[in-house]
């Protein structure tokens, strides 16, 4: 399988997120990436919806950390793909926080199985203690 | 700090958001909204999202506890202007904005509120 590259206008920069304010910065770089990436409006939104819902994942439940939001293209396909990464305690159970409802803050626990539904690949790779990595995709 | 505008005319409040939202900011709307409820004895809210391109779980949130806490103090809130992508988005993300009345416009949000008064 040929490894998605990063292509010259997605150069994914890492954008620290720290506070509240950083969340809206990551939602304006999901969705400036995601319209150069020729998305329509609809899927736009979509994207630029779950970038901040994992955005605020990092910064509520990772206690702060980093996302890098870049398009990438495999072949003919092409898409965003966006990093989350946060050294915070972890998720226990990666399954059940997946699930919609399931919450261990004050929100609705919508944040990362809706961010699933919104986006074509999600990847959580969360080792308990030492933090958490989500990579998720959006393909055309 | 910043905040939110929010306009009153007669008994109604207006609020245009038209800043991409930071989790503080929604929090610090719904708490001037409801403080204004109960000064100004509003009886209706319009809450005008036309120019929010997004809205992630924490604001369509805010906009249901909006519309919950109006209810109980006695007010309608009707949310107006969802952008069609907007919506679609909502539903995907599983928040259906149960509870919370809605218009296509402005216009159409006045005259539901006007009709809710009368009631």
């Amino acid at each position: 399988m040929p490894q998605p590259r990063t292509d010259s206008e997605g150069g994914a920069l890492r954008i620290e997120i720290a506070e509240g304010q950083d969340v809206v910065q990551v939602r304006q770089r999901a969705r400036e990436k995601a319209q150069a990436a020729g998305f329509t409006l609809t899927e736009v939104t979509k994207i630029v919806t779950a970038a901040s819902e994992l955005a605020r994942n990092t910064l509520e439940h990772g206690g702060g950390g980093w996302a890098e939001v870049g398009v990438v293209a495999t072949g003919v396909r092409r898409g965003v793909r966006m990093v989350f990464h946060d050294e915070g305690p972890g998720i226990a159970d990666v399954d059940q926080a997946l699930r919609d409802g399931f919450t261990t803050g004050g929100g609705l626990g919508l944040g990362l199985g809706g961010s699933r539904r919104l986006l074509s690949e999600l990847t959580i790779d969360s080792v308990p203690g030492r933090g958490t990595t989500i990579v998720a995709v959006r393909w055309k | 700090m910043e905040r939110i505008p929010i306009l009153r005319m007669g008994d109604t409040l207006l609020v245009t958001v038209q800043v991409d939202m930071h989790d503080q900011l929604a929090v610090r709307l719904l708490d001037d909204l409801t403080e204004m409820i109960t000064k100004a004895r509003a009886r209706g809210v319009l809450i005008d999202i036309s120019a929010l391109d997004m809205v992630d779980s924490f604001i369509g949130r805010m906009i249901g506890d909006v519309a919950a806490t109006s209810r109980i103090l006695d007010a309608t809130t009707v949310v107006c202007g969802i952008q069609p992508a907007v919506a679609i988005t909502l539903v995907e993300l599983g928040m259906s904005l149960a509870g919370v009345r809605t218009a296509l416009d402005v216009e159409k949000g006045m005259e539901l509120l006007r009709a809710a008064a009368q009631d």
